[in-house]
Parts: C-alpha cells; sequence; structure tokens
C-alpha cells in the first residue's frame, strides 16, 4: 500500500460522496419539478432563482426537526434500519468507473475484479433497511411495506443477475472497468454491432441485448422501490408504507437512500449499457472520424479530457434519472400479485432464455 | 349477491402492455415538454400577480364604514348590523352626538366600532341591513396580522378602509 494510492483513493471517496449526496438533494428537487411539470403544475420555484435552494432549505427543515422515537418501537433497530438503507446505496459506487484517468489515476475508487457481484451483493442488503424498519416500527402499515419489499427483493434479484450475463458472456470477465473498455472498442451493449458493424453476424447481438435492458431496467426500478413497483412504500394504501413511523433526519436518510439507490442503479445501468464514461466526439483532423477522448494525453489536454470523460458519465446518469422520474409519473402501480407474477413468471424466463440466446449468437458467430 | 365484473379480452398487443407504456410516456411527455416550453396555463403566482384589477363590484371582502361628502361617519350606531351578524364579529358602543355639532340631529353616532376579523365570514349581511347606507364591503382580501388583538379592525381602521362614499343618503343634510 503506498500513501500515494490511500491519498487519491480518500481523495476520490470523499469527491464522489459529496457529488452522490447534492446529486441525490437535487434528483429530488428535479422529481418535484418534473412530476409538477408533467402534472402541468409548477412545483418549488420559490427558494432562490427558479426554486433552486429548495434542497438546501428541505435540509435545513429535515435537520432541524424533533428526533423523535414513538415509545412502542424496537430501538435498536429502528435506529438501525435507515442507516442499513442508505448504506448499500453510496457503497455500491464504489466498483462503477464513472470517469477514465484524471492525471494517471483511474477515475474508479475500487476496481474489484468482482465488480458487478460485488454491486449485486451491497445493492441486495439495501432491502433489510427496510424490512427491519417495516419490523422495528411495531406497527401495522410499516409491516406490510417490510413484507412486501421482502417478497418483492426474492421476484427480482433472480432476474436482476440474470439479465446482465449475457454481457458478461461477451466481455469474458466481471470487472466493471473492462466492461467499459469491451464497449469502447466494440460498441454499447444497448446496439453492440456499432464497432463491428461490417459483420452481420454481430447484429444479432443487439436481440438478446435489448432483452437484456429492457429486463435488467425493469429489476433495477423494482429493486430501487421506484414507481410501477413502489410497493413497500405505497403511500395510498400503506400510508408511507415502511418510514410511516420516521420523522425528521431518520426519514431524510429513507429518503436519501432511496435516491441514492436511484443514483447507483442509473449508475450501474450506463456502465452495463450506455457505455460508461465514454462518448465519441466528432473530429474533422484529417477528415470527418468519430474520436475516442480520454485523460491519458499529456498535461492539460489529458485534464480536460478526463474531466469530459466525468461529466460524460453523470450527463448519462442523469438522463437516465430522467426517465425514472418520467415513467414514475406516467404509470401507475401495480397490484402485489401483478407483480409476484411478473417476476417469476416473465422475466425469470426471458432474462433466463436470453442467455441461451446469447450463448448460441456467440458460439456460431465467426 | 356477488356477481363477477366482467374482464375484456385483451388481444396480445394489448397484453403485452409495453404500446400502452410507450404511449402513456408520449402523453406526459408532451405535458412536460409544453410546460417547458411555456405552452401551458398554468396558476397565478399569487404574491406577484394579483387578480385586484379584475375583482367584480360586488365583490365582498373586508367590510369598512364610510364617510360622506361632508367627512361625517355616515354610521349612527344603530346597532343593526350588530345584531344581524352570524358569527358576531361587530362590537358597537354608541354615544351622543352634542347639540352643538353641526349633525346634532342625527342624534347617536358609534364611539366604538369593532370588527373582528378572525371572525367575520365575509357575508355581506352587514352592509344589507344598513340603513344608513354606512357599511360596505370593500376588495380588500388579504387581511393579515401576527396577533389576535392585530386582527381587530377599529374604528379608525374602518374608515380608512372605507373613505368617502358620495350620494346615495342625503337625509341628513342641512337643507332637508
Amino acid at each position: 500500500m503506498d500513501s500515494f494510492l490511500i491519498i487519491t483513493s480518500l481523495l476520490k471517496i470523499v469527491a464522489i460522496l459529496f457529488l452522490i449526496l447534492s446529486m441525490v438533494s437535487y434528483a429530488v428537487y428535479a422529481e418535484r419539478r418534473v412530476s409538477a411539470f408533467i402534472q402541468d403544475r409548477l412545483g418549488p420555484n420559490r427558494v432562490g432563482p427558479a426554486g433552486l435552494f429548495q434542497p438546501i432549505a428541505d435540509m435545513f427543515k429535515l435537520l432541524l426537526k424533533e428526533d423523535f422515537t414513538p415509545r412502542n418501537v424496537n430501538t435498536f433497530y429502528y435506529w438501525l434500519a435507515p442507516c442499513l438503507a442508505v448504506m448499500p446505496a453510496i457503497i455500491t459506487i464504489a466498483v462503477v468507473p464513472f470517469g477514465s484517468t484524471l492525471f494517471g489515476v483511474p477515475m474508479v475508487i475500487a476496481d474489484v475484479n468482482v465488480g458487478i457481484l460485488f454491486v449485486f451483493a451491497i445493492a441486495s442488503l439495501g432491502v433489510y433497511g427496510i424490512v427491519l424498519a417495516g419490523w422495528a416500527s411495531n406497527s401495522k402499515y410499516p409491516f406490510l411495506g417490510g413484507i412486501r419489499s421482502s417478497s418483492q427483493m426474492i421476484s427480482y434479484e433472480l432476474s436482476l443477475g440474470l439479465a446482465v450475463i449475457p454481457i458478461f458472456l461477451l466481455v469474458g470477465n466481471l470487472r466493471l472497468t473492462s466492461v467499459v473498455r469491451y464497449q469502447i472498442e466494440h460498441g454499447w451493449f444497448i446496439a453492440p454491432f456499432i464497432g463491428d458493424w461490417t459483420n452481420p453476424w454481430k447484429w444479432l447481438l443487439t436481440i438478446p441485448m435489448i432483452i437484456s435492458f429492457i429486463v435488467f431496467a425493469i429489476a433495477i426500478f423494482a429493486e430501487t422501490n421506484r414507481m410501477p413497483f413502489d410497493l413497500p412504500e405505497a403511500e395510498q394504501e400503506l400510508a408511507g408504507g415502511y418510514n410511516t413511523e420516521y420523522g425528521s433526519m431518520k426519514f431524510a436518510l429513507f429518503f436519501l437512500g432511496e435516491y441514492a439507490a436511484m443514483i447507483t442503479g442509473s449508475a450501474v445501468m450506463v456502465t452495463l449499457f450506455f457505455g460508461g464514461w465514454h462518448l465519441p466526439v466528432p473530429s474533422w483532423q484529417g477528415g470527418f472520424h468519430w474520436a475516442f477522448v480520454d485523460g491519458s494525453a499529456p498535461g492539460w489536454r489529458g485534464a480536460l479530457g478526463g474531466l469530459f470523460n466525468i461529466a460524460t458519465f453523470f450527463a448519462k446518469v442523469a438522463v437516465l434519472i430522467f426517465i425514472f422520474m418520467w415513467i414514475r409519473w406516467t404509470l401507475p402501480r401495480f397490484r402485489y400479485d401483478q407483480l409476484m407474477r411478473l417476476g417469476w413468471l416473465f422475466f425469470f424466463e426471458i432474462a433466463l432464455v436470453n442467455i441461451f440466446i446469447a450463448a448460441g449468437i456467440l458460439a456460431f458467430i465467426p | 349477491m356477488a356477481f363477477t365484473v366482467p374482464r375484456p379480452k385483451l388481444n396480445w398487443r394489448e397484453r403485452m402492455y409495453l404500446p400502452a407504456i410507450v404511449a402513456g410516456l408520449a402523453i406526459t411527455f408532451k405535458h412536460f415538454k409544453n410546460m417547458l416550453l411555456g405552452r401551458t396555463k398554468v396558476t397565478m403566482q399569487y404574491p406577484e400577480q394579483k387578480w385586484d384589477s379584475s375583482l367584480p363590484d360586488y365583490y365582498r371582502g373586508a367590510p369598512a364604514l364610510v364617510r360622506d361628502e361632508d367627512g361625517r361617519v355616515r354610521c349612527v350606531a344603530c346597532q343593526l348590523c350588530e345584531f344581524i351578524c352570524p358569527p358576531r364579529a361587530i362590537k358597537i358602543i354608541p354615544g351622543e352626538i352634542p347639540a352643538a355639532d353641526r349633525f346634532a340631529k342625527v342624534e347617536k353616532h358609534p364611539e366604538e366600532f369593532d370588527i373582528d376579523m378572525i371572525r367575520c365570514i365575509f357575508c355581506g349581511m352587514c352592509e344589507e341591513v344598513c340603513p344608513e347606507q354606512a357599511i360596505f364591503l370593500r376588495k380588500d382580501y388579504a387581511i393579515t396580522g401576527f396577533t389576535r388583538a392585530e386582527m381587530v379592525h377599529h374604528k379608525e381602521k374602518l374608515l380608512e378602509i372605507g373613505g368617502v362614499m358620495h350620494g346615495v343618503v342625503l337625509k341628513w343634510n342641512e337643507k332637508k
């Protein structure tokens, strides 16, 4: 362990934590504005220009509220649950490459060789926060929310894991940086023929990749408890579900966890399907072609390239977050049995068959 | 008696849901886009934009006392409004007009005239019942205050809101 690695890692951790937290607060603001615009309202527009300081006002409100613990709760788990809801959502971002390199430092906190497994392992811990909150609150609506959350998780974790297997059949290992590297060379997985467009057999791969993407996206929606699948929360049926008994900062932590999960979910989706930090830029040096930008060039050009990659990554994440919100304010919630049916009878099978399709294509293409 | 709700037969396209989801997304995006382009009519932004100029003449805002052309408070302290007031928001203490006064023949005037604006329901019965046309509902609607005491409009405040009303009642003029 050299000190350079430790110091750069610490800097990256602090920077990414700060970035994620500010993104969370502005995602809440964006959610309110987007929902308002979709419903022909204006949304928060009072605090600061166009309401841009609203997250700060909200933060102060939540921090200054009385931290109240109801009498009949299981205090230990009641306090543990919000922490468990936030922690996994933020930790997952550690293995996601959010940029190429900046001054020679790779822009990923931990480039572990079990990348996607780490993501799934940690992300599925997030459900414990909700289940514990539901259990510890000692109240019927949170309890129902917790039960729903656990059954939702077992319905969706399977298809979530199976959906990404075709990608790793292509890439050959589980490291997320090599997933991005592969996409730079061969084209993004959402359209895997772009890099090798001369080989028409590769075009066939688009079919399993699109199926993969749809199943994965739907599973991510379920994993992050977003709208068509927000059964644990279900404001209308369960009065807020697992967080009914929570207030002030503990409630804010659940909120933060939900949005952080959304951001990390989008980040994983960007890494797996939308080429991570890669964005081809048009170039006119020696005729028109698509140039590749990263942080490897010396001096300020390299630094600019690295920053461009980071900006690209977070711009893609922001677009996906908008799509998350757009879908939330369009679709009604699924019924409980419909959700289980979808998870077990459709997406599990589709993901399973999809693996064989992808493997078949890979086995026969030259 | 229990009965089965008939479920419509869906074809495969409808059962896939995806076309319907895409159609729904298109609708919500249209609303989002129209809002961004400023094509959607939205709520009036109250403190910046007000509807004061388009209030109708019959608008029932805060009740107020008026003076006539001679500067006399029109109210003769008959207390009809105090009796009619459904929430009992009005309190009047009548007083005598001294004989030396120009309007001595009116005999009474309100020493105190309080309207509790917390109680007032803006019904306009005081205006309807007033035989002297002395109390009117004006167009002030934003009555605010930090304390309950502040929300009681005394005579001076009521006269200030009311201003001067010309004509209508001329029976106390000296010429008549």
